[in-house]
């Protein structure tokens, strides 16, 4: 294939590098730096997709961010990406695209039949739909729509890339790199503020790059790539290409967006995909420019209609041709701009001008250039179906009501400009009330919310001249007043071609009999009909106008129709356009992939993990692991082909008939420290703590202000004034928060510290009834004995040479002990344990054991205190004091804590014990009752007994103390099980407690 | 995202903080008799205030303390900060 559009010199791009990519399956040549969108048209290429809902043929109608048609989806290196637009793509060695949108093809696509039944799919369509009969909304619609709708398709597979986060601050932020950008960060660099300097497009230099001008004697580009060149040298200066800034949020915080990776095949080994930008700006520049606006006319959707300043953009920055037979239509002198480049090129166009007389240097140069020129002159409409053959042109009046004859002239490409709308989007997003600026027919920024500023066309400034002034100066005198240096800098002097007024004209009547579709949103197909059967149907905000017809609702935002829209409401409304008001402006500016969004927090990388310093041993020890909370647990240890169950049965047994040992690590822990900390204990939990000795551990429930069990745990007193508190794995943080909360804000006069202590110490539980010979093994110096080391009583002990931490606490219901180390020591005393473990026929048990053995002894746990129980629902009231006041104790008093038949937990067993009962079946009286069967409670536990060899089960029941003995039903709709049961005490194993004295 | 000014520890991103609601809100004494009404208040009844709020936020992910912040809940403009055993006049 030859790029048979491609100029022979000239454009930006390296043509000693020619690219091969694919485009629907075929193979065409570019160059390093082109976009997709620059080499399909080397290649005349302009079909690239079809429409959203009438799926009329689609071309290119930008060059750039604004482009509403070019959607393609992309394939780089095994993966696929859809909404990608091919005038921001870049083109590398081997990439390959296809067009959305259409089925069968491109060239065939069935949903075309939509644009033969316009009638099917008017304003409204979508809301109208949903009012019919449910069953045509599933039947027909919905999988038609399903198929014709869409712009691409999503990868189901892991996205093997890998993107960041980075968080900056700077002094000045400047947004976009045209002449006001780099006049702004040049100047504010210069005065050692700490500049960021942000450009979405792979060149700096914006406007310049294509514009016929001179500064300082130089050209417009060579003068940004000089000032670009030097800024980088400057230690104070980041600049960044391919990097668009999409979201202006609270507080001078923006968002940017960096594609480090997709000009390239594939992305280099340690880079990311994409960066996303956090910045912290002292002060913004808003230089993000302007787009050239769109004149309204008859089929202006035909693929080779396109915006003048895209057609010259493709001449002069990539060499191409869009086309050669070209037709400009213009209200302003942009538009002779592109046609002088044209015919600088050996291309003869032809300009309609809608302007009666005009003239300036621009249309000076243009006629001495020999270009035909048609005065007061529009095109009515386009000629041709996947491409541009013709244009059916005709005079127009100066009221621009009356259409004169109507002529057929030929041509390949319709260039359009319609003057030009300011980029306000990051402004407005800022909370800037912008106003509209009647020279431009645009809105501009007004009055800052935020520390912004907006230059240049952004601001409605279209002189090269006054951008640069004011550009230099908010640079200067921003950064100065955060540097407090003054450096001046010599303006350039600038030479530019003065043009003269646009004509505020931006809609083609319809000729008499014809009934042209003229398009205002051109990626939703939103046509000027479409507005008026809206605005017919009573709608009259510019807000529900916009949804009831999608009106700037698709990925490109309405960059290229919103105020054509806003025109034409203010028309039919006879209202002027700053009254009808625009829509509000959400961020993201441009569409931005989720995976820049999330980061690198994916999978295991979405939150911290935790592991205990027997983690190694655990592993080397098959262990099978769980994430609780940030914390990785043993959940079992496999034995040969031991499944959970058989592993986790054999492991409690073995802590009932011998002794075990599990990592209790994970447990939060707190330090308790100061003269006052047994006042503090006293308030926050809900027994008395005064009276606590020092060297014993106590058991204590703490509430939350409305009376709901908050977390447990055991608090040993260490010394007079030092406590150490456990709390619950997963409740660590919120428990030291809770603590903190009381002492810096209500209780401060307590002179009490807390600090977490969790990571400090590792700890493992010794339970069963060998586990005191055990101990007894590893501390030979310390009297263990039941009288030395009592049941809830605490010591400290030399575990061969080490310090330890010695508690006879039990959460299994057995003989029991916790040992501590410091943290560093825990993989040894871990060994030791095991070591001297052996003859007693140690075992480790994972949480499932854990679990099996406080289910079965009926010991509350997460399952149980799960945020919506009080003590008494525990089965915890007698650790309730009635003498002393603490967190939470007046919520107790609220009658539906102290109903007559208030929930309580209670023992479930299968009447068949066989069968084990699903966490979170309900309990019923009846299981045939009709729903919504009545709901008793809840299992809130399950497992499977060690001691008695069936299943058992706790409960959360109502009136569960008047319960025992009762027959119920337990229900599990999702596992579709009804399972006959007798409710039993909670307490199912050594109910009064003498295995713990033992 | 909020940038709000420690005043322990100085300007600071939002995330580094955790909310924790109305500031006014005071805790009844303990030991001392109040109605089911002023408990309800305490624990429950908020004001859901537009424009000026002191509120409390901790900041969980730097020095740990509560602070009070008077923040502007419809423009999100921050007025003031203050140590949690500071006054606010
Ligand atoms: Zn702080």
């Amino acid at each position: 294939m030859t790029q048979a559009f491609r100029i022979e010199n000239g454009g930006l791009i390296n043509r000693d590098k020619k690219l091969s990519f694919k485009f629907n399956g075929k193979t065409y040549f570019g160059y390093e730096g082109d976009t997709l969108a620059s080499a399909l048209l080397a290649n005349g290429v302009h079909l690239v997709g079809r429409s959203f809902k009438y799926h009329r043929p689609r071309g290119f109608f930008g060059a750039g961010v604004d482009e509403p048609y070019a959607v393609v989806q992309l394939y780089r290196n095994g993966e696929t990406e859809p909404n990608i637009k091919a005038t921001e793509q870049e083109l590398f060695e081997g990439l390959e695209a296809k067009s959305v949108n259409c089925w069968p093809n491109v060239n065939f696509d069935i949903g075309a039949i939509n644009n033969f039944l316009k009638i099917f799919l008017p304003a409204g369509f979508y809301y109208k739909t949903f009012m019919w009969p449910k069953s045509f909304w599933y039947r027909i619609y919905e999988p038609f729509i399903r198929k014709a709708a869409g712009l691409g398709v999503a990868s189901t597979k892991h996205d093997k890339e890998r993107y960041e986060h980075k968080y900056e601050y700077c002094d000045l932020l400047i947004a976009g790199s045209g002449p006001s950008g780099l006049a702004g960060a040049y100047a504010a660099a210069k005065n050692g503020a700490k500049v960021i300097l942000a450009e979405d497009k792979p060149r700096f230099g914006g406007s310049l790059l294509t514009s016929d001008v001179n500064i300082g004697n130089q050209s417009g580009k060579d003068w940004a790539e000089g000032i670009i060149a030097e800024l980088k040298t400057m230690p104070n200066v980041v600049v960044k290409n391919r990097s668009q800034i999409f979201g202006y949020y609270d507080h001078n915080m923006l968002v940017m967006s960096e594609k480090v990776s997709d000009h390239l095949p594939s992305t280099k080994k340690y880079h990311p995909n994409k960066r996303l930008w956090y910045i912290r700006a002292k002060e913004v520049l808003i230089s993000s420019g302007s787009i050239e606006r769109p004149i309204v006319f008859g089929n202006n959707d035909t693929p080779g209609v396109m915006l003048s300043s895209a057609a010259k953009e493709y001449l002069k920055v990539y060499g191409v041709l869009v086309g050669r037979k070209p037709l400009v239509f213009t209200n302003n002198d942009s538009g002779y701009e592109t046609a002088i480049e044209f015919k600088k090129h050996g291309v003869d166009p032809v300009v309609l001008d809608s302007r009666k007389n005009a003239e300036s240097e621009i249309i000076d140069e243009a006629k001495n250039l020999g270009i035909n020129i048609k005065n007061s002159y529009v095109v009515v409409a386009a000629q041709g179906y996947k491409k541009v053959k013709s244009a059916d042109i005709a005079s127009i009046s100066e009221d621009k009501k009356q259409l004169g004859k109507i002529e057929n002239i030929q041509c390949d490409c319709i260039c359009v400009s319609g003057f030009w709308t300011p980029t306000i989007h990051l402004a407005s997003q800022s909370g800037n009330k912008t106003k509209f600026k009647e020279e431009i027919d645009a809105f501009v920024p007004g009055q800052s919310k935020q520390n912004e500023i907006t230059l240049g066309a952004a601001n409605g400034i279209f002189s090269l001249d006054e951008t640069l002034k004011t550009s230099f100066k908010a640079g200067s005198e921003l950064s100065k007043k955060i540097t407090e240096k003054d450096n001046e800098i010599a303006i350039p002097n600038v030479v530019e071609k003065k043009s003269s007024q646009h004509d505020k004209f931006w809609c083609v009547p319809l000729p008499k009999g014809k009934n042209y579709k003229r398009f205002l949103d051109f990626q939703n197909d939103v046509a000027v009909s479409d507005v008026e059967i809206a605005l017919r149907e009573g709608y009259r905000s510019i807000e529900h106008v916009k949804r009831y017809t999608t009106l700037g609702m698709a990925t490109d935002q309405g960059k290229t129709s919103n105020l054509n829209g806003l025109q034409l409401v203010s028309e039919i409304e006879n209202k002027v356009v700053p009254a009808v008001g625009h829509t509000t402006f959400r961020p993201p500016y441009t569409p931005v992939s989720i995976g820049a969004i999330v980061g690198r927090e994916v999978g295991k990388h979405s939150k911290p993990t935790r592991k205990s310093p027997m983690h190694e041993w655990h592993e080397k020890n098959n262990a099978v692991f769980v994430d609780a909370g940030v914390w990785l647990r043993p959940r079992y240890y496999k034995k040969g082909n031991e499944n959970l169950f058989e592993a986790s049965k054999r492991e409690a047994k073995n802590v009932r008939a011998n002794v075990g040992v599990c990592d209790v690590t994970t447990l939060g822990k707190i330090d308790v420290k100061g003269p006052d900390a047994a006042e503090l204990l006293n308030r926050v939990y809900t027994n008395a703590w005064l009276k606590l000795p020092v060297g014993k551990a106590r058991y204590g429930v703490m509430l939350r202000e409305d009376g709901i069990v908050m977390d447990d745990g055991t608090t040993t007193r260490i010394s007079e004034n030092h406590y150490h508190m456990t709390t619950t794995t997963a409740q660590a943080a919120n428990v030291l928060s809770h603590l903190e909360y009381y002492l810096q804000l209500v209780w401060p006069e307590l002179n009490v510290n807390v600090v977490s202590t969790t990571e400090q110490w590792a700890g493992a539980a010794i339970a069963g009834p060998k586990s005191r010979d055990l101990l007894k093994k590893l501390f030979p110096n310390s009297d263990v004995s039941n009288e030395g080391l009592p049941f809830m009583g605490y010591m400290e002990g030399d575990l061969f040479g080490v310090k330890a931490r010695i508690f006879r606490i039990s959460f299994s219901g057995e003989l029991a002990y916790e040992v501590n180390v410091e943290s560093d020591y825990g993989n040894f005393m871990w060994e030791k344990i095991i070591e001297a473990g052996e003859e007693f026929n140690i075992q480790p048990y994972g949480t499932e054991a854990l679990s099996t053995l406080r289910i079965e002894m009926g010991h509350v746990a997460g399952s149980e205190l799960d945020g919506r129980t009080i003590p008494f629902d525990n089965a915890l009231e007698g650790l309730v004091s009635k003498k002393k006041d603490f967190i939470g104790k007046r919520s107790l008093q609220r009658s539906a804590f102290t109903a007559e038949d208030r929930q309580r937990i209670v023992g479930v067993v299968p009447l068949d014990k066989q069968t084990s009962i699903p966490e979170g079946s309900h309990l019923v009286k009846d299981d045939k009752a009709p729903l919504p069967n009545p709901k008793l409670g809840h299992i809130s536990a399950s497992c499977w007994s060690v001691e008695y060899d069936n299943p058992f089960s706790l409960a959360i029941l109502k009136d569960g103390k008047n319960m025992i003995g009762q027959k119920l039903f337990a229900m599990s709709p999702l596992k579709n099980k009804v399972i006959p049961v007798e409710i039993v005490s909670s307490h199912y194993v050594d109910p009064k407690g003498e295995r713990v004295r033992s | 995202m909020l940038y709000i000014n420690c005043p322990h520890c100085g300007m600071r991103s939002q995330n580094e903080f955790s909310y924790g609601g109305d500031a006014s809100v005071k805790r009844p004494e303990l030991n001392k008799e109040v109605t089911d009404q002023e408990w309800d208040n305490f624990v429950y009844n908020r004001k859901s205030i537009r424009g000026k709020h002191l509120e409390l936020w901790q900041h969980i992910s730097g020095c740990r303390q509560w602070i009070k912040v008077e923040r502007d809940t419809a423009t999100h403009e921050i007025f003031r900060t203050f140590k949690a055993d500071e006054e606010v006049a």
